[in-house]
């Protein structure tokens, strides 16, 4: 079977190239996951790299096997088929060297796991709310708290039919009115929750995805490292426009977040005092209409 | 066949040859599930489709049964036909404890994780500080939004107790008329037989007592948060097992009166007394984590 | 195996005149003959196949390109949804379900399945429970688009489809758990004098253990979805915080049938791949023994890794190291597998008839989809793999050219059996071919588009992902034109064909009781147990 072997053999080259060749995130032909801006999303990458060539190694020497098998044992070339129908040694072997492979690839990942789950030391806390269709960021200790849906230019677009070349749509689908902000290299803790159904909150330059579940609050972190914009999606399926509510953070320095987030408190002074006080209770308020109109 | 012997014949496994039973059974199901449907959607003549099914669905169980019965009176099943027969009850009985599984899992999850959580306690302990401030974690529950608002349970040692002693000696009567069966006492087969099926049906009155207190009176319904969701759906499936199981035992009891089974074979016999304990045991389970606990 | 020796005749050709097939349609509602049987649940799986397939040519033509041309986004995600219920619940299965009927009672010498009725009752369950999930696509609100998972609180926003999908639900695991039932008591009391458990050929014993997952997992399955029903239309709260529940409350009890629901798909289709390499290997299956317990071992876990499903809900920290661990385990006895397939292959004298052409495509690349999956179960990386193309391209690899292959293997190793023709193989090789490479156009892109960041269950995406989805499409046409082959063969040969010997693969080596009957095997066999030495 030639075919089936260059098919093989194809899939494992086509597979490793992507480990070598390091192309721009946005650009076309991507292969494989991205570094990120965060070390656990180095951690991850670093992890997945790992585990991807152990697989690598395995499937080539498995793959070896049976391929030589196919190619020398055949009957149109005379082979005459052995009686043997056991081999302990042989069994015992192949049982113990997947076993010792698994606990080499679970050393790393649990200590991973680790750091992952450990939110603590944050300097930031930013609660994100997902609504069908949209996010809502709060920044707990500020008072600060705003909307983010998807770019009007995409938003159009992506309407049936709507005629638009969506090639012309700058960051199509992955634009938003509103991103998040945050500043550069410092520990942010993000409480993940939903006011209607499940959402989940995904950037792959963090390497970091929670779901937000309606009622409960979910912890991620994240230190981004660089600064820049940092695009991702709702990742759990929420309805009708799930695909439709992209998230954009921007990471920025210590300074300019500084200044944005005064400018960000001034504008709700101007929009009148008193109504700054009810604007995060009735986004409370909100949240608990859905929660019971769901529970009804 | 033509070389083939009667003595040979009664040693075969029995095969039925085409029955329209189980077609009708599929049809009666299939218009039961739709009518079910419609009236769930509010659509007018749900009822009246969910009821014709259901009637289909019991002439079914009739005739279905009925045949089989009268294949088995005459001779047809030998011991390995009894055999499948036992076999598939026990994996049916087991197929309901896994359903079983389910909702008690439901059970222990909210008491043991979500709860707490909600409460502010445990790993998602910031659910309380950030969404449900002035919740305290409780069992009994109707979560923090007091869905169906207050209520009041209903307590281990009134007629759950009572209950529980109705289920438990049903257990002795009926294993008294197995043996009476396999002694060939049919008078104190058929007392004891009646007087099973009496106590399911006692419990089952003592049950729509409880729930009607529990409506009229505690507050405590289905819509009672997570306690009452729990609560009614655990003892509602139980209740309705038992509905059914006395209803077998009745079944079981006419076919003693009309001098079936044989103190050898009398599979159709413990084929219900088995389901009458799963019947019994998954009750203790019930009262113990549901209403004492 | 050695059960080849058999004395007596395995099928008599005379018969009461009152055991050959009743005429017409009534044969067909009223049969209780597990070849008939088995032959009415393939042909369901293919219907259902090709109807699940064109759903998913929907999602693949709306995703050819990006921006929105075809489908509303709504009603994509019925087609998500419907395609999923339909390839696992009606197609996947019952083609196991149609291969066990057919060939487990040859395999083990019994006259029939042990609870005939309840057989023909199981089959018929099925046409119902797929009339309401079809129906539920003209209910006003559309059709279920939740996902195949189903999970609320998104799913109680269906519409007047809800309940439909959910009794449809209800009867399809009643039929599963019947089909199970009957499974069991047949294997575990019918099998003929001498034809000990470990004698038995491989499809059946994985049939076996297949049957017990599913009677334990069903019912779960079932309880699942009736709390949607009555969190739905009846008050209460088992998934709203609100009351006091949660959502992933239903998550987990519905992986806790999920995953060993894809085991349930995937033994059979470990059994009949360990049939056929011995036969066109010519030689024993290496580790008879090893792939009975590898296949209990991976049944036993399967009922303890369900949490990988959902690594990033938020549990506790020891819970995602748990599931993680029990997940790598997997890999362990499925490895068993592997390795033992290849060494049956070892020092063999191969030929490559389509059956063995399949089932070596499925050694391949059912491997690379577990490789895939091993990737998953490593809770950290999972973080960024989750919800994206990458999964969806895993678990294809596993259920594509791994299940369906492997069934696709089945049907062309025991179709001469069943219709006393050959097929054409020619046509057959061609349709290998076809569908080998098509597939792997198919869906190997979609690892890169997972690891370039696409989500699933999405109608539209970002420019960046264009060029791996366009491949992806044109190989999804590819694979579903390559099909209508497949069915152009089967009939072909239903109706006619160069006779096919009783021992169909000639020359090679056969073991197991069904080559010692007739082709086609006759209405009723074994009606006198064969003695198995
Ligand atoms: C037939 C179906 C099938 C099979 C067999 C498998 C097999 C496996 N699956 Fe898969 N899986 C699915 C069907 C299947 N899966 C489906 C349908 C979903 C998605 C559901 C949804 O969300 O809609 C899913 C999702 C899924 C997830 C969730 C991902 C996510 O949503 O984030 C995970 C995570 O752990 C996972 C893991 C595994 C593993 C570890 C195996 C293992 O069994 C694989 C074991 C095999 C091998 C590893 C290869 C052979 C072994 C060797 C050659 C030995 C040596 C190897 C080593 C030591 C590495 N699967
Ligand atoms: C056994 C299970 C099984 C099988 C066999 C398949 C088979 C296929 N699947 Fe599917 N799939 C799932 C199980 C399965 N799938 C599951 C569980 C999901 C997850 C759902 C969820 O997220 O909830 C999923 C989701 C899923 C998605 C992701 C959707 C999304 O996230 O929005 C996609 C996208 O490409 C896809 C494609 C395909 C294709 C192209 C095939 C092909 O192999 C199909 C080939 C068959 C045909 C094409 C039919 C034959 C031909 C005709 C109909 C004739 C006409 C032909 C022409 C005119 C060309 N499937
Ligand atoms: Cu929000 Cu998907
Ligand atoms: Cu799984």
């Amino acid at each position: 079977m030639p075919m089936k072997m260059k098919r093989a053999l194809g899939a494992i080259s086509a597979t490793a190239l992507a480990a070598l060749w390091s192309v721009p995130a946005a650009a076309a032909w991507t292969l494989n996951l991205r570094q990120g801006v965060t070390e656990l999303s180095h951690d991850i990458y670093n992890l997945h790299m790992l585990i991807f060539w152990i697989c690598v190694a395995i499937a080539v020497t498995v793959f070896s096997v049976m391929i030589y098998s196919i190619a020398t044992f055949r009957k149109s070339k005379g082979a005459v088929s052995a009686s043997f129908s056991h081999n302990t040694t042989a069994e015992v072997v192949w049982t113990l060297i997947p076993v010792m492979i698994l606990v080499a690839m679970a050393i790393p990942a649990a200590r991973t796991l680790v750091k992952i789950e450990d939110t603590s030391g944050s300097e930031l806390t930013i609660k994100v709310t997902g609504y069908q269709w949209k996010w809502q960021y709060d920044y707990v200790d500020e008072g600060v708290s705003y909307f983010s849906t998807l770019a009007q230019a995409s938003n159009e677009a992506r309407q049936l039919d709507s005629g638009v070349d969506v090639y012309r749509v700058e960051n199509y689908l992955l634009d938003v009115d509103n991103p998040l902000v945050v500043p550069v290299n410092t520990k942010v803790r993000v409480l993940v929750t939903a006011a209607d159904v499940l959402h989940a909150w995904w950037v792959p330059d963090f390497g970091m995805k929670k779901d937000a579940i309606p009622g409960y609050i979910n912890e991620l972190w994240f230190k981004a490292e660089k600064v820049g914009t940092y695009r991702g999606q709702c990742a759990e399926l929420c309805g009708r426009d799930h695909g439709f509510m992209p998230v954009v953070v921007r990471v920025v320095e210590q300074a300019e977040y500084d200044s944005w987030l005064a400018g960000q408190k001034a504008a709700r002074q101007a929009a009148a005092a008193p109504a700054a006080q009810t604007a995060a209770a009735t986004t409370n308020n909100e949240t608990t209409t859905v929660l019971v109109a769901n529970a009804e | 066949m033509a070389h083939a012997d009667t003595a040979h014949d009664a040693g075969k496994y029995y095969i039925p040859h085409g029955s329209k039973w189980p077609i009708i059974g599929a049809v009666s199901l299939f218009v039961m599930m739709l009518g079910a449907a419609s009236l769930l959607n509010g659509v007018g003549i749900g009822p009246i489709i969910f009821w014709a099914g259901f009637a289909a669905v019991l002439f079914m169980f009739y005739g279905w049964f009925g045949t089989v019965i009268s294949e088995n009176q005459a001779g047809l099943y030998n011991a390995g036909v009894d055999r499948s027969f036992r076999m598939g009850m026990m994996w049916f009985i087991f197929s309901e404890v896994m359903f079983f599984a389910a909702f008690f899992g439901a059970l222990y999850y909210a008491r043991n994780l979500s709860v707490p959580w909600l409460g502010g306690e445990g790993t998602k302990f910031l659910s309380n500080l950030f969404l449900w401030k002035d919740y305290e974690p409780a069992w009994p529950t109707n979560g923090p939004m007091a869905v169906g608002g207050a209520f009041e349970t209903i307590p281990a040692f009134g007629l759950p107790a009572i209950n529980t002693a109705l289920l438990l000696s049903s257990g002795v009567t009926i294993t008294i008329a197995h043996h009476a069966l396999q002694a060939g006492k049919r008078g104190v087969l058929k007392t004891f037989l009646a007087a099973t099926f009496l106590l399911g049906f006692a419990f089952v009155y003592l049950q729509a007592t409880e729930y009607h207190h529990a409506y009229t009176e505690l507050n405590l319904t289905l819509g009672s948060g997570v306690y009452g969701s729990t609560f009614f759906m655990l003892t509602g499936f139980h209740g309705l097992h038992v509905t059914l199981g006395a209803i077998m035992l009745v079944v079981i009891w006419l076919r003693v009166m009309k001098g079936h089974f044989t103190p050898k074979q009398h599979f159709a016999f413990e084929g219900v007394a088995w389901y009458w304990h799963f019947v019994d045991v998954v009750w203790l389970g019930l009262f113990i984590f549901v209403y004492w606990l | 195996m050695s059960a080849s020796q058999t004395h007596g005749h395995a099928a008599a050709h005379d018969h009461h005149d009152d055991h050959g097939p009743a005429k017409g349609i009534l044969r067909w509602l009223t049969t209780t003959n597990h070849k008939d049987i088995g032959t009415m649940y393939l042909v369901f799986s293919l219907v259902m196949f090709f109807i699940g397939g064109a759903m998913a040519l929907v999602i693949r033509a709306e995703l050819f390109m990006p921006g929105m041309q075809l489908v509303d986004p709504g009603f994509f995600n019925t087609m998500t949804t419907v395609h999923a219920l339909i390839m696992v619940f009606g197609a996947v299965m019952p083609a196991t379900v149609g291969l066990a009927n057919w060939m487990i009672p040859l395999q083990i010498g019994a006259p029939d399945m042990a609870l005939p009725r309840m057989n023909n009752l199981s089959f018929w369950l099925l046409v119902a429970a797929f009339s309401l999930l079809i129906l539920s696509l003209f209910m006003p609100g559309g059709g279920p688009a939740a996902g195949w998972t189903l999970y609320p609180p998104l799913v109680l926003q269906t519409g007047d489809a809800f309940p439909l999908a959910i009794f449809a639900i209800h009867l399809a695991g009643a039929s599963s758990i019947m089909g199970a039932i009957n499974i069991i008591v047949t294997i575990m009391n019918l099998r003929a004098p001498g034809m000990s458990l470990m004698k038995m050929p491989l499809f059946t014993w994985t049939w076996l253990i297949t049957a017990y997952l599913l009677i334990a997992v069903m019912p779960v399955f079932a309880g699942a979805v009736t709390m949607l029903l009555t969190d739905h239309f009846f008050h209460t709260t088992f998934f709203a915080a609100a009351g006091g529940g949660d959502p992933v409350l239903y998550q987990h009890i519905f992986w806790f049938f999920g995953h060993p629901e894809v085991y349930i798909m995937i033994l059979p289709a470990f059994g009949l791949v360990s049939e056929i390499i011995p036969t066109f290997s010519r030689k024993k299956l290496f580790g008879y023994d090893a792939m009975v317990y590898a296949t209990a071992s991976i049944a036993f876990l399967s009922f303890i890794v369900w949490a990988h499903h959902m690594f990033t809900v938020g549990m506790p920290l020891a819970g995602e190291m748990f599931f993680m661990l029990s997940t790598m385990l997997i890999a362990v006895p499925t490895g068993v597998k592997v390795f033992n397939w290849t060494a049956t292959m070892w020092r063999g004298s191969l030929t490559f008839e389509p059956p063995m052409l399949f089932a070596l495509a499925f050694l391949f690349l059912f491997t690379i989809g577990g490789f895939s999956g091993l990737m998953m179960a490593i809770a950290p990386v999972d973080f960024q793999y989750h919800d994206t193309y990458f999964i969806v391209a895993h678990f294809h690899y596993v259920l594509v050219p791994g299940a369906v292959f492997a069934i696709m293997a089945g049907v062309y190793y025991w179709m001469p059996k069943w219709t006393g023709h050959m097929y054409d193989v020619k046509l057959a090789n061609i349709h290998f071919w076809l569908s080998a490479i098509s597939v792997n156009v198919l869906f190997f892109p979609q690892h890169f588009l997972g690891l370039a960041g696409m989500p699933r269950r999405i109608p539209d995406y970002s420019t960046q992902f264009a060029d791996w989805n366009m491949v992806s499409s044109v190989g999804a046409f590819g694979f579903g034109l390559s099909q209508l082959l497949f069915v152009y063969i089967i009939i072909k040969c239903a109706r006619g064909g160069a006779r096919a010997s009783d021992n169909v693969w000639e020359g090679a080596y056969n073991h197991g009781l069904e080559w010692t009957v007739p082709s086609p095997a006759p209405y009723h066999t074994f009606e006198d147990a064969p003695v198995v030495k």
